[in-house]
């Protein structure tokens, strides 16, 4: 087992009171694992990556575990993460491709970065361009700047980076986004070619395109409204998903080959809670086309089925 | 309604303008009333330009684009703001489209300023209200609210009532799903679609080949600034002939189908045009005019309502 995750709370502080954008989350990541976590913005995914890496000032860790290779992480501590972060566990956070240093040279960011960790940048270099030959860079980019380098090429110049001393885990938050679409099947094909060579053991690859995750994810995890909402195998959720706002999420989303004139899609009505008072019970409620009296309580997140899990009292 | 005919765009670049970027290469469609034509490139192939160009916050370098059969490049003052009243965009990003210290009324105002000066206060409360339930909002809601307190697709589609509210026959709607969660995104889409029946036409520019297949009539593809396949939407992606528009569609990741079934998919339905430019195959080795770098830049009609540019420079070898 990778990672353990278990009622993991953490809240943002602001002026009128917490925002609780992870609200008990528990879930498994298995060796080897590409778990895709989507949902809407504002639904707490990037929370859910930035607490396992660093909970910085604006946040506040409320409650729960989480366990790395059977490790207790010391998430709520910043000094004691240090020793972990890069190392064993690594990030790349949304828009990380735009906040290259413009002033140096990528390999004198690297080499800067390697030794902030205490490791030589020489001894890594051989192992560093073998790997950006595998993402179809050459050693060159090492002597040029970051606006030399094209969207695509700077995304990979980061997994590359991120990946370099062999973490067990890493957090891949919307890297695809800002990308055409052919840079964007070449980053998420790159992602899949670091697992099969145990660049890392597993990943949680953070994005809003249900789509990209399809063809890159084993299991699929839903949130909503700083909860999980469902985690399954990613073919399961697309044939067959069980928590009512995953089922209108995927059949909203229009796909090549569905037209308006012969088959009109409807998005969800309505918009999520503020999670600052968030409404007691289940909060997908006020939207759901199955709400009954139960949901007035909130339904736990069980497994229903082998690797199978839902919030939801209508399938629990 | 809407022509383009043989538009170009050269930007100058450089510290002095001394140097042309050709981000437009003689472009030239039409869109007519009620149609949804969805123009498709990556970034960088002149889309956002092209629609620039239509609401004339830029020029054009050569040729030109009519509307109702009038150069728009000759309009000014009253037939400027005439042309206006017809022809409204509609961009990327609701959450700086809007003044965050205005409440969302503001651009309401502006308008009327501009255009209703004669309207009564009741009459014109009225008209707001009418645009906002024609676009599905529901003005209690949405009226005197700051922009942060609105979802995006909320936002999105006030700037479409906006757009209504003038008699607007045209509407270029560049990236405007982009920002937009998936739960919103197909509101957004299907009132274009509602539009497009109310005898709108409308340009939907987009990155997002499947939001171009959803919506639109007719697909017009977009490489380095030149068209490089056009037709009706069925028969583009039904039967992508450009190598460029097949490496397009091999990259979109679909909900069902992985990226390996697609590509053997799309192999197997290029392999009778594999390796031979069609433009050239009719044209004959020295057919039309030919751009600086080779590559000739006009069309030529494959099959009924389906259009394809030459191949270079995504084949190997001359054409």
């Amino acid at each position: 087992m990778t990672l353990q995750v278990t009622d993991l709370r953490v809240y943002y502080r602001t002026l009128a009171g917490d925002v609780r954008a992870l609200d008990g989350v528990t879930f498994d990541l298995a060796d080897g694992e590409i778990m895709g976590l989507a949902g809407e913005s504002g639904c707490g995914k990037s929370t859910l990556g930035n607490s396992l890496v660093r909970i910085d000032g604006r946040m506040k860790y409320v409650a729960g575990t989480v366990r790395l290779d059977g490790l207790e992480l010391p998430i709520a501590d910043m000094d004691r993460m240090d020793e972990f972060r890069f190392k064993d566990i690594s990030i790349i956070p949304q828009y990380a491709m735009s906040a290259l240093n413009p002033t140096r040279k990528i390999g004198r960011m690297v080499a800067d970065l390697l030794e902030s960790r205490g490791v030589r940048f020489g001894e890594m270099r051989t192992e560093l361009e073998r790997r950006l030959l595998l993402v179809g860079l050459t050693e060159a980019v090492l002597d040029r700047y970051p606006i030399e380098l094209s969207g695509g090429m700077k995304q990979r110049m980061v997994m590359v980076l991120s990946t370099l001393l062999n973490p067990s885990l890493l957090i891949a938050d919307e890297i695809t986004s800002a990308l055409d679409v052919t840079s964007q099947r070449a980053v998420a094909e790159t992602l899949v070619e670091f697992r099969a060579r145990g660049f890392v053991k597993g990943m949680i690859v953070i994005t809003h395109d249900v789509s990209i995750l399809y063809q890159v994810a084993d299991t699929l995890t839903i949130m909503y409204a700083g909860k999980l909402a469902e985690k399954a195998p990613t073919s399961v959720i697309m044939q067959k998903a069980l928590h009512p706002y995953t089922d209108l999420l995927i059949s909203s989303l229009p796909e090549v080959g569905v037209r308006f004139d012969e088959r009109r899609l409807s998005g969800i009505p309505g918009t999520p809670p503020s999670l600052l008072n968030p409404p007691p019970g289940c909060r997908f409620r006020d939207r759901c086309p199955l709400a009954f009296e139960k949901c007035a309580e909130e339904p736990p997140f069980v497994e229903v089925a082998p690797d199978h899990s839902v919030a939801c009292w209508k399938v629990a | 309604m809407l022509q383009l005919d043989g538009v170009s765009k050269v930007y100058r670049v450089g510290a002095f303008g001394g140097t042309g970027l050709t981000a437009v290469r003689d472009v030239s469609f039409t869109v007519r009333a009620g149609e949804v034509v969805s123009l498709i490139g990556e970034s960088g192939s002149g889309k956002s330009t092209i629609g620039k160009m239509i609401l004339r916050l830029i020029g054009v370098t050569s040729g030109s684009i009519t509307f109702d059969g009038t150069d728009i490049a000759r309009l000014d003052g009253d037939s400027l703001r005439a042309y206006y009243r017809s022809v409204q965009g509609v961009f990327q990003d609701p959450f700086s489209s809007y003044n965050p210290v205005f409440k969302v009324d503001h651009i309401f105002d502006l308008l009327r300023g501009t255009y209703f000066r004669d309207a009564g206060d009741a009459d014109w409360r009225r008209k707001v209200e009418e645009s906002l339930e024609s676009v599905m909002l529901d003005p209690a809601q949405i009226l005197h609210k700051y922009p942060h307190q609105l979802s995006g697709g909320q936002l999105q589609r006030l700037l479409v009532a906006r757009a209504l509210l003038l008699d607007t026959r045209f509407l270029v709607a560049d990236e405007i799903i982009s920002m937009l969660d998936a739960s919103t995104r197909i509101d957004v889409l299907n009132l274009l679609g509602d539009l497009k029946g109310r005898g709108l036409g409308i340009l939907f520019i987009t990155h997002d080949l499947s939001l171009g297949n959803y919506i639109s009539e007719k697909t017009v593809i977009l490489s380095r600034g030149r068209i490089v396949e056009m037709g009706a939407t069925g028969r583009v992606y039904g039967n992508p002939l450009h190598p460029y528009t097949r490496a397009l569609m091999g990259s979109v990741p679909q909900l069902h189908r992985k990226w390996s079934e697609v590509e053997a998919d799309l192999a197997a339905k290029g392999a009778n045009v594999a390796g031979r430019c069609i433009y050239h195959a009719q044209h004959g080795t020295d057919g039309g005019p030919v751009a600086p770098d080779g590559v000739a830049t006009g069309l030529v009609e494959a099959e009924a309502d389906h259009f394809v540019g030459c191949f270079r420079p995504y084949l190997e070898g001359a054409c």
